[in-house]
């Protein structure tokens, strides 16, 4: 037999984030440091303020061109010689462009890390765009738009967006840019847009692994000579909702088995004050296995192989959005299920355990997070993207512990909106339209996929 | 962890072994670099291990193991496990089935513990109802993952296009609805009493822990566990080299763009000609400067993308499988004939020094930036242990991939890549397939 006996914890090991340094280098270059040296390894992370957002209008889709051919030929190497040097070297340049920023990233072994930091230097400060590359690059991102039609999660969150932000802003678009916009795209945009704002005052490198702050800074100074100085200007962003009012679109898929569901409203802002008790609020709604949605939908009721919801914190208000793929025929049970799940969280005070549970595990997995050299350095972008002090990660685990039930019941009541909730359904209109139109989830849109 | 020596070369995991009287498999790795450690288990049972009509219960049966046992709740282990600040899952495979959790290091009794409880007295906590909502929970699974996934039902065909009927690889690992629904919980004891048994099992700890301490703890919660009877074992699963004859099937699907997956037969996992396979598969198919990559996607423009894996089977033989899919203009037939030509021509003259290179380098990085995190460092302890009772294999990975010479790497490709070893799983547009002529091809290639 098994002991009955439950284990008790046994005394906990302090555990503190890894110590990092945080510098501006003579040309304007943010270099942030950490020396972890667990295995030879290091990660190099260059993070520039050109995200997505920095589209011009019409122009959707140039950050992440930029970023995603920021590779593909430099004034002495073509990219295939590129990609052929950095893979000798045992690694392969990542880049790319979210909402927020763009980013680069290499992780080596540390005997290569000089090398292949002369490289990437040089690489993404002399950029030539080569026409050829520019083209393929965009009709590669056109397959990509083509196979979201067949893609039922990918298409319920493009057109989640779609229906939840006012067309003016850009958050509204995909990321990447739609069919129309990146067909536009020449190679003049993406080397105006890279001339804008690939800028020492915007670039942050942050080094994290098998190497000291001084031999990183020497490093970058070397591998960074040529990149530009100055800043990129600022851009305003629009992030309004599309409507105020409830409405529930159903993009239709005949014979769908499951339908893909999204439900949500415009969110937060990152660096918003109630970031804490809200992170807690979602972690007991949807946020985690044992979270009030997932129990629902999944273990209680068998409708799904998983439901959640999260908060998409950008630097703008992004989606709060619940979001789970059910079998067609429960769609409408499903959503009223969510439906009343969120009106529960904002009615009454969750329970202690349910505080506690929440608390515990954002509290305990903090030391798991932050495993890899890859994981640090995104930890310090965040830091560096969302402008959080310096202490945000010594602070962290003690403002998880500081959110009381109270808080909690605030943050929903403040940051959850039943009223204004935009939902989708991809899935087969004739078996789930009726029973949808019965929940009181605001006019109907059946649109053909 | 004294894994640093400055040079990957002297990188070394610590590794300790025992064995429990009941046959339990123990592998232990230290390192106190961050307070947090991993548990693993290993149960050697995947899909292979089904009985005919029972198709996807191994699967099944991985849910089951998060329903509660005797002295645990229903889900009570993922609250136990998140309310410890650890992260926990589970997976199953074709020859596996695994579970894992990473915890902070003060909780380790706790993963063990929980771990132990369902190894040793599932069975009191089993009702048909948990059963039936696991079953609607799998279903879901299986529409969300295979059936209203483009692409989704790559892994059921590749296997039913390349195995032999009733070899234990061929069946569906998710398996089919109509053998989900059949599952009762008669099968849920059998299958538990015969395969979830600790002389059946590897368990590997890596991370802050104490030597001492941990033996103690799992001598106490895994050593009152009775061994098993023996797994029954499988029928033999010796295959020829080479498929034999070219195998191709045609899968019109809901899908935008067609997509061509070659599968060849190739040297199971864990031989020394594994190693070279796998180098073979980074060549091809490995990030921007494979071969596949640099041919069809860059210079000649056909395919949006290019890929090649290794299916990893410890038994019989593996599969190496390139993965391509058509640009948009490409047409089925050019896709289809674009692969083959550049298969016919690396298999007529082989590949290079430095794209053998390349690939052990890029291959090398990403074992080391792997081996960071305490969870897969216990998973692949697990893994060696599992099949090779060798979890100190975890350190020879480097050099038997640097010992791969371009020699070898070309002689696998000549004895593997030929037209007697390809098997074809080309996915296709619903809409505009009668317009080409590929299923009439398809029919007259069966």
């Amino acid at each position: 037999m098994v002991t009955s006996l439950r284990p008790k914890p046994g005394t906990p090991r302090s555990y503190h984030f890894p110590d990092f340094h945080d510098q501006i280098l003579p040309s304007g270059i943010r270099l942030v440091t950490a020396q972890v040296a667990k295995l030879p390894v290091v990660t190099v992370l260059v993070v520039v303020d050109a995200g997505s957002t920095n589209d011009p209008g019409g122009k959707e889709g140039v950050a992440a061109l930029t970023a995603g051919t920021l590779l593909e030929g430099s004034q002495r190497f073509d990219g295939a010689e590129l990609a052929e040097k950095f893979e000798q070297l045992g690694t392969s340049v990542e880049s790319g462009a979210d909402w927020d920023s763009a980013f680069i990233k290499i992780t080596v072994l540390s005997e290569q890390l000089e090398e292949a930091t002369e490289l990437l230097g040089e690489a993404i400060s002399s950029p030539v765009f080569p026409e050829r590359e520019v083209e393929r690059a965009k009709a590669e991102r056109l397959a990509e738009i083509l196979q979201l039609e067949t893609e039922p999660r990918g298409l319920a969150d493009e057109k989640f967006s779609e229906f939840l932000y006012t067309q003016e802003s850009r958050y509204s678009k995909p990321d990447e840019g739609s069919t129309e916009s990146v067909s536009a795209l020449s190679r003049k945009d993406i080397e105006e847009f890279y001339r804008s704002r690939y800028r020492a005052g915007s670039t942050t490198v942050i080094m994290t692994g098998d190497v000291s702050t001084d031999k990183a800074r020497a490093l970058i100074i070397r591998a960074f000579e040529q990149w530009s100085l100055g800043s990129a200007p600022h851009r305003p962003l629009i992030a309004a909702a599309r409507t105020t009012r409830k409405s529930i679109h159903i993009v239709d898929k005949p014979e769908a088995s499951q339908s893909e569901l999204r439900t949500g409203h415009v969110g937060l802002p990152r660096k918003h004050p109630d970031f804490f008790p809200t992170l807690v609020m979602n972690a007991v709604l949807g946020g985690l296995f044992g979270s009030r949605i997932n129990l629902n939908l999944r273990e209680a009721h068998g409708y799904t192989y998983g439901a959640s919801s999260f908060y998409d914190w950008r630097r703008g208000p992004g989606p709060f959005v619940v979001s789970t793929a059910v079998q067609s025929e429960v769609t409408a049970p499903a959503l009223r299920e969510i439906l009343l799940e969120i009106d529960r969280i904002r009615g009454e005070r969750i329970s202690d355990e349910e505080l506690s549970l929440a608390r515990d595990y954002l509290d305990g997995v903090f030391p798991i997070r932050y495993e890899t050299t890859a994981a640090i350095a995104s930890a310090l972008a965040t830091l560096v993207i969302y402008d959080l002090p310096a202490d945000y990660y010594e602070s962290y685990r003690r403002n998880i512990r500081g959110v009381s039930a109270d808080a909690v019941l605030q943050a929903a009541r403040s940051h959850l909106h039943p009223d204004e909730l935009q939902t989708i359904v991809v899935g087969d209109a004739r078996v789930i339209r009726d029973s949808v139109s019965d929940l009181s989830v605001g006019d109907l849109h059946v649109h053909s996929s | 962890m004294g894994l640093h020596g400055g040079q990957f070369t002297t990188m070394r995991i610590p590794v300790e072994t025992f064995h429990l009287d009941n046959g339990l498999f123990v592998t232990l790795s230290e390192d106190h670099t961050a307070p947090i450690v991993a548990v693993n288990l290993w149960y050697h049972v995947g899909s292979a291990n089904e009985k005919a009509g029972r198709t996807g219960f191994a699967h099944l049966f991985e849910h089951m193991l998060f329903q509660g046992s005797e002295h645990v709740g229903s889900n009570e282990h993922f609250e136990l496990i998140q309310r410890a600040g650890g992260t926990l899952n589970g997976s199953t495979w074709l020859e596996r089935t695994n579970y894992f959790e990473t915890v902070p290091s003060n909780e380790l009794a706790l993963a063990l513990w929980l771990e132990a409880d369902r190894m040793g007295e599932l069975l009191p906590a089993m009702t048909q109802e948990k059963l039936d909502t696991q079953r609607d929970v799998v279903k879901n699974e299986r529409r969300w993952s295979v059936d209203n996934q483009p692409y989704g039902t790559m892994l059921e065909k590749m296997q039913e296009l390349v195995f032999p009927p009733s070899y234990p690889f061929q069946h569906s690992l998710i398996g089919s609805m109509e053998d989900l629904s059949a599952a009762s919980l008669d099968d849920v004891a059998q299958f538990f009493a015969t395969f979830y048994t600790p002389d059946n099992a590897v368990l590997s700890i890596a991370g802050d822990f104490d030597s001492i301490e941990a033996r103690r703890l799992v001598t106490e919660y895994f050593g009152p566990i009775p061994s098993g009877k023996g797994r029954p074992s499988l029928p033999s699963m010796n295959l020829p080299l080479v498929f034999g004859n070219r195998l191709r099937e045609v899968v019109p699907d809901n899908v935008s763009l067609p997509r061509l997956f070659m599968a060849f037969r190739s040297p199971v996992f864990g031989s020394e000609e594994y190693y070279t396979a796998s180098v073979a598969s980074a060549v091809l198919g490995m990030r921007k400067g494979s071969r596949l990559q640099r041919t069809l996607v860059r210079e000649r423009q056909i395919a949006a993308d290019a890929g090649a894996f290794t299916f990893d089977l410890a038994k019989g033989t593996d599969l190496l499988v390139v993965d391509v899919t058509a640009r948009p203009e490409t047409s089925v037939s050019r896709l289809e004939d674009e692969v083959e030509r550049e298969i016919d021509l690396i298999h007529r003259e082989g590949v290079t020094e430095p794209e053998v290179q390349r690939a052990i380098a890029l291959i090398e990085t990403d074992l080391v930036a792997s081996l960071q995190s305490a969870g897969e460092r216990a998973d692949r302890l697990s893994m060696f242990a599992t099949y090779f009772k060798r979890p100190e294999l975890i350190n020879e990975q480097a050099d038997r991939y640097r010992s791969v010479t371009t020699q070898r790497v070309n002689d696998l490709i000549f004895e593997r890549f030929g037209e007697d070893n390809r098997a074809s799983l080309l996915y296709v547009p619903k809409e505009g397939v009668e317009s080409e002529s590929i299923l009439a091809a398809a029919v007259s290639a069966d």
